[in-house]
């Protein structure tokens, strides 16, 4: 680190010519400064850089600059069996490990035309809504508490807690659950799930009515967020920009409705959509969705209660047979040795499934060349994508503005790097 | 509202020799286009009349290596207006001509073609800042590439010394 000898601040040792074509002229010539924010500042939600050219206080370029967070997942899938590396996909996104794992599956299956039985498939939406609930309680604590509204987080967090203990229950994690399977579930739903999932369909909307009134009624955040962050509905299409981002600017897209996947098509429920397209748009619509959650829950519950069947396919060229079969027949001894050494020979091909994610679209691309591994798995995050519109969002706004736009596009850093 | 058109016949009607082969696999339609087509296919594609492939999900880069042409550039792309997906292919090898960039199209490929370049090492031309995205800027060699290691090596024996001493150079010095 080199220092002024007169002012004893670090300076910086980049070279401002590497940033030509991304900053203006300006900067190149001194005029404006060049500061550079993160990665560990704590309003970037996790390692995200921030490299601003500011005019005073208002940001004329932005660029974002990720990758602190890379582990190599989409490398790391390539050498493992299909069904080994559904627990990489847990440490992608880890607000939402239940929907990595359901696209993955998703993809395996479309590429082994596996079928999925009603209990699993229900069982997959309740608890894919329950993430979708814990995955905007922290944005909304983490996002109030960026700006100003400090109380939210201890509440949010607090109530994040009970849904962590039903992952408890139903995998034995609370975050990493590699619960889903190619084909249904890893096992059946304790009996103890109903209660759990009742109790929180009881409690939770009168809390989230509080949440509502404690941060949309708040004078000072609506004030620091309204006209903020605003991208209308052709420019939020084209940068890419999915889930509740893109819903804020009234986009009615949602691939629950849109292509439904695992059985979605049979429940009722709406989509938010906003109408401006600004930072506090985008705030109402994901509380507003965690409502719709419950009331898929809600639905879900009671389909599980009248669907007592199997939990997992029992296509045994792709799924092991239960441990209790080993003892009895020899058929079940050869599949489960097949299946655990050498794993399963899926047909050749390539495969894109999406989901609606907490943060929007969430792909999984899955080639392969008929070997027990994947040849490619690639994983169309929305964080990535969502981020890269950052530029665009935060144009000319002032830099306590930035925060709150982060804050808005709900970005997780671990699904962004994979 | 106008009518859905396939999107193999429209290509074909349209720009004729610039559809290599078409392919479909579990309902999802893949079109390998040439490289130097890329352009107009994608903005016929995103504006054409029944296509109105309007928003850019996903790039994807498989490597076939040892295959050749290595790479297949997978444009997944998905139409609101008629609620359907797309997959355009682009073949690529190492020593090609870069493929044209179309961030010009979508914006959103502005980010997924430098993950290209970063993880694949697939160059693109006319792309306003073609740097690395998620590994560091001095990164040597391109990591999802087949023939790149996962970060562990072959035990060197006495049987296959050469052969593992051929793969670090930098090992006599």
């Amino acid at each position: 680190m080199t220092v002024d000898p007169k002012t004893q601040f670090a300076v910086w040792e980049g070279n401002v010519e590497d940033l030509k074509g991304l900053v203006t002229d300006r900067a190149l010539s001194g005029e404006t400064m060049i500061l550079n924010m993160g990665p560990q500042h704590p309003s970037t939600h996790g390692v995200l850089r921030v490299i601003l050219e500011l005019d005073g206080e208002q940001v004329l370029s932005c660029i974002p600059d990720v990758g602190y967070l890379h582990t190599g997942i989409e490398k790391n899938m390539e050498y493992k069996t299909y069904e080994k590396s559904i627990v990489m996909t847990d440490r992608m996104d880890y607000l939402n490990p239940m929907g990595n794992g359901l696209v993955y599956c998703l993809a395996m299956e479309k590429l082994f035309e596996l079928d999925v039985p009603m209990r699993a498939q229900i069982a997959r939406i309740v608890l894919s809504e329950l993430t979708r609930i814990n995955s905007h309680l922290v944005w909304m604590g983490i996002g109030g508490l960026d700006l100003g509204v400090t109380s939210t987080m201890t509440y949010a967090f607090r109530e994040r807690e009970v849904l962590l203990d039903i992952f408890e229950l139903v995998s034995g994690q609370r975050m990493m659950s590699t619960y889903f399977r190619p084909g249904g579930l890893w096992r059946d739903l304790p009996d103890e799930f109903e209660a759990a999932v009742q109790n929180v369909l009881d409690t939770f909307p009168a809390k989230i009515d509080d949440y509502d009134k404690i941060i949309t009624q708040n004078p000072v955040f609506v004030d620091r967020t309204q006209g903020i962050g605003f991208i209308n509905a052709e420019d939020a299409v084209a940068y890419g920009l999915t889930g509740a981002a893109l819903r804020g600017s009234g986009v009615n897209w949602d691939i629950r409705k849109a292509m439904p996947y695992s059985s979605y098509e049979q429940f009722e429920f709406d989509v938010p959509l906003g109408q401006h397209g600004d930072v506090y748009d985008r705030f109402v619509v994901r509380i507003a969705e965690m409502r719709q959650s419950l009331r898929i829950i809600e639905q879900g519950l009671k389909r599980l209660q009248k669907e007592k069947g199997p939990f997992r396919s029992d296509n045994r060229k792709y799924v092991p047979p239960p441990r209790a079969e080993l003892g009895r027949s020899m058929e079940a001894v050869i599949h489960h040795f097949k299946l655990w050494t050498e794993g399963f020979r899926p047909p050749k091909g390539e495969v894109y499934v999406s989901i609606e994610g907490p943060r929007g679209e969430l792909g999984c691309f899955l080639a392969s060349d008929g070997s027990p591994n994947p040849m490619r798995v690639h994983f169309r995050t929305p964080s990535f994508v969502n981020l890269s519109a950052l530029e665009k969002l935060s144009k000319n706004h002032m830099i306590a503005d930035l925060v709150g736009i982060i804050g808005s596009i709900d970005i997780v850093l671990g699904d962004c790097d994979r | 509202m106008s009518q859905p058109l396939d999107p193999k016949q429209a290509i074909t009607e349209a720009f004729g020799d610039a559809l290599e082969s078409a392919e479909e696999f579990r309902g999802e339609l893949t079109l390998v286009v040439k490289a130097e087509n890329i352009i107009e296919v994608a903005t016929y594609l995103r504006d054409g009349e029944g296509l109105k492939y309007n928003l850019l999900s996903d790039m994807a880069v498989i490597d076939y290596f040892p295959a050749e042409p290595r790479f297949g550039v997978c444009y997944h792309m998905y139409s609101m207006a008629f609620n359907r997906r797309l997959r355009i292919k682009v073949m690529w090898s190492d020593g090609d001509a870069p493929i044209p960039s179309v961030t010009g199209i979508w914006p959103s490929a502005n980010w997924e073609e430098r993950e290209a370049y970063d993880m694949m090492g697939i160059l693109f031309s006319g792309h306003p800042y073609l740097k690395r995205v998620l590994m560091p800027d001095d990164w040597q060699g391109f990591p999802q590439r087949k023939d790149y290691p996962l970060g562990y090596e072959t035990v060197q024996f006495s049987f296959n010394y050469d052969e593992i001493a051929k793969h670090k150079p930098f090992a006599k010095k």
